[in-house]
């Protein structure tokens, strides 16, 4: 077997929660920089199947985080993504795109707005692990009135699936913090609060990269581990690596930055213009927005479709999409096994004339030609949260 | 029944003329879940080091090397509909294909039990 190898890599950083992973039998793999948990000793296939059925407790600490703060922070921060920011209050989160000039993306992201501080306007942002040093330099360059503050001595967990918000809950009561559990039982899906956690601060999220409801919690590095234990201890809760998190979002239909977006791709024709909203559709004033509103208007050449894969071999991301008459039309960006529906499935861009839900198609993966259909986005609903 | 391994975790267990391949349980368990094997033709001439089969992880494809020189005799079907068989047994009921050795000198290149597991060792 050519490709087993064994993971060590003295420059990489590792997370707050590094020897915790090693304790719980993690196989370490390297990934945007980081040496990572890629799964534990129960395997991916049943993470997985954890965290739909439970609550998966994930460790997203290398990914930036940073607060971006001053006079009109969300209008200027407009300045570089579509998303509507000056729309958000205190408390509410959204996703967006940090775009270069031709409206290509440098990566996605996601805006909280925090509550302001004598008139100062303050974003709690999350970006990827592999483009957070290019995004906080745009950022400082391209906004040099307003301070930007990593959080770089910050933890990042993630709890997510069904029983997500019923542990987080039994937690809070448990150190005495009923008003804050009452709060965050009702919190809907793209909200966000700030805890004092005896003496530690907590910003929780109700969001996710898995499509089950659940939370990302933003914790100082040193009472990281402790959290991250408190919360192992509850029955539901299992540890869950990379593996499980990219088959997770994949079922979800969720993008992975640096695969189906990147500096290639636009937000229109990868399907994320439902994130570009009215206001700022008439307004413009963001990176490339002249040929966004224009690809919006006439459609896309191509677009980003999931496909299904009849039979069992997967195909992989590079794996050229052809119509029944061999023509070529685009190709995947990310594909794997989905465990909660037993088969593989995958996603790419292909050529808008052939992105009908339902038309066949056929992958080309090892020579081989597999047969697939493109079909709709999520594969596997999404379970969010959104108020009684 | 002698077994002969490649420095890649694949494995030939001698039975007479003929060997069965497959990949070592340390193979399976840097793997992870496996949850499709390719499996060469009946008949198939193979050579040392040539790849003869594909096994998919959920994470990855991973080539798997013919450990020496033959013909496909047999092949493990039963891993078509039970992949997660490579995981669960994979000096056993998960191995890949049966060869009839063409060249048996060939093994003098492979590691036997013991160098092997010294060499798994190695790894951590």
């Amino acid at each position: 077997m050519s490709d087993i190898q064994s993971a060590f890599a003295p420059d990489l950083a590792r997370t707050p929660l590094d020897e915790l992973h090693r304790s719980h039998g993690a196989r370490m793999t390297p990934f945007a920089g980081y040496v990572m948990p890629l799964q534990y000793p129960s395997g991916i296939i049943k993470e997985h199947l954890h965290t739909r059925a439970e609550a998966g407790l994930f460790d997203a600490s290398h990914m930036g985080q940073a607060i971006l703060e001053g006079p009109l922070a969300a209008r200027r921060l407009e300045t570089l993504v579509p998303g509507d920011i000056e729309g958000l209050a205190p408390g509410r989160m959204r996703y967006t795109q940090l775009l270069d000039p031709d409206g290509h993306i440098l990566d996605d992201l996601m805006v909280t707005r925090l509550a302001d501080e004598g008139g100062r306007e303050r974003l709690f942002l999350i970006v990827n692990a592999g483009a957070k040093a290019a995004d906080f330099a745009h950022l400082a360059a391209k906004l040099p009135d307003l301070a930007l503050t990593l959080l770089d001595k910050r933890a990042l967990l993630a709890l997510q699936g069904p029983k997500a918000a019923e542990v987080l809950v039994r937690r809070l009561r448990r150190a005495g913090q009923d008003l804050a559990a009452q709060d965050l039982a009702k919190m809907p899906f793209m909200s966000a609060c700030e805890i004092d956690l005896g003496g530690v601060d907590l910003k929780i999220s109700r969001s996710g990269y898995t499509g089950e409801d659940g939370f990302e919690i933003s914790v100082p590095a040193a009472a990281s581990v402790a959290l991250a234990q408190d919360l192992l201890s509850e029955p539901e809760v299992l540890l869950i690596g990379l593996g499980a998190r990219d088959s997770l979002r994949l079922e979800a239909g969720l993008c992975l930055c640096g695969h189906d977006i990147d500096g290639t791709t636009d937000p229109v024709e990868a399907g994320l213009a439902w994130s570009i909203p009215r206001r700022r559709r008439e307004e413009g004033g963001f990176p490339g927005a002249e040929a966004i509103l224009q690809a919006i208007a006439k459609g896309p050449s191509r677009r980003r479709a999931g496909f299904l894969i009849e039979g069992k071999a997967p195909a992989r991301e590079g794996a050229q999409i052809a119509a029944l008459d061999g023509q070529a039309i685009g190709r995947l960006t990310s594909g794997g096994f989905a465990p909660s529906l037993g088969r593989p499935i995958a996603m790419g861009y292909v050529d808008a004339a052939h992105a009908a839900i339902g038309a066949p198609v056929q992958l080309l993966a090892r020579e081989k030609s597999i047969p697939a259909k493109v079909a709709s986005m999520p594969f596997v609903p999404h379970r969010y949260y959104r108020g009684a | 029944m002698p077994t002969f391994y490649t420095k890649e975790h694949e494995y030939i267990r001698i039975e007479g003329e003929e060997g069965v391949v497959g990949v070592t349980d340390y193979a399976q368990s840097q793997l992870g879940d496996v949850v499709f094997v390719e499996l060469p033709l009946i008949g198939k001439s193979l050579t040392k080091g040539a790849e003869s089969a594909v096994v998919e992880s959920v994470k990855a494809a991973s080539g798997v090397n013919a450990p020496v020189s033959g013909e496909v005799v047999d092949i493990n079907r039963a891993l078509e509909e039970t992949p997660a068989m490579v995981n669960q047994d994979a000096a056993g009921a998960g191995w890949f294909f049966r060869l009839k050795l063409t060249d048996p000198a060939e093994l003098e290149t492979l590691m036997n039990e013991a160098a092997y597991q010294d060499y798994v060792k190695t790894f951590g």
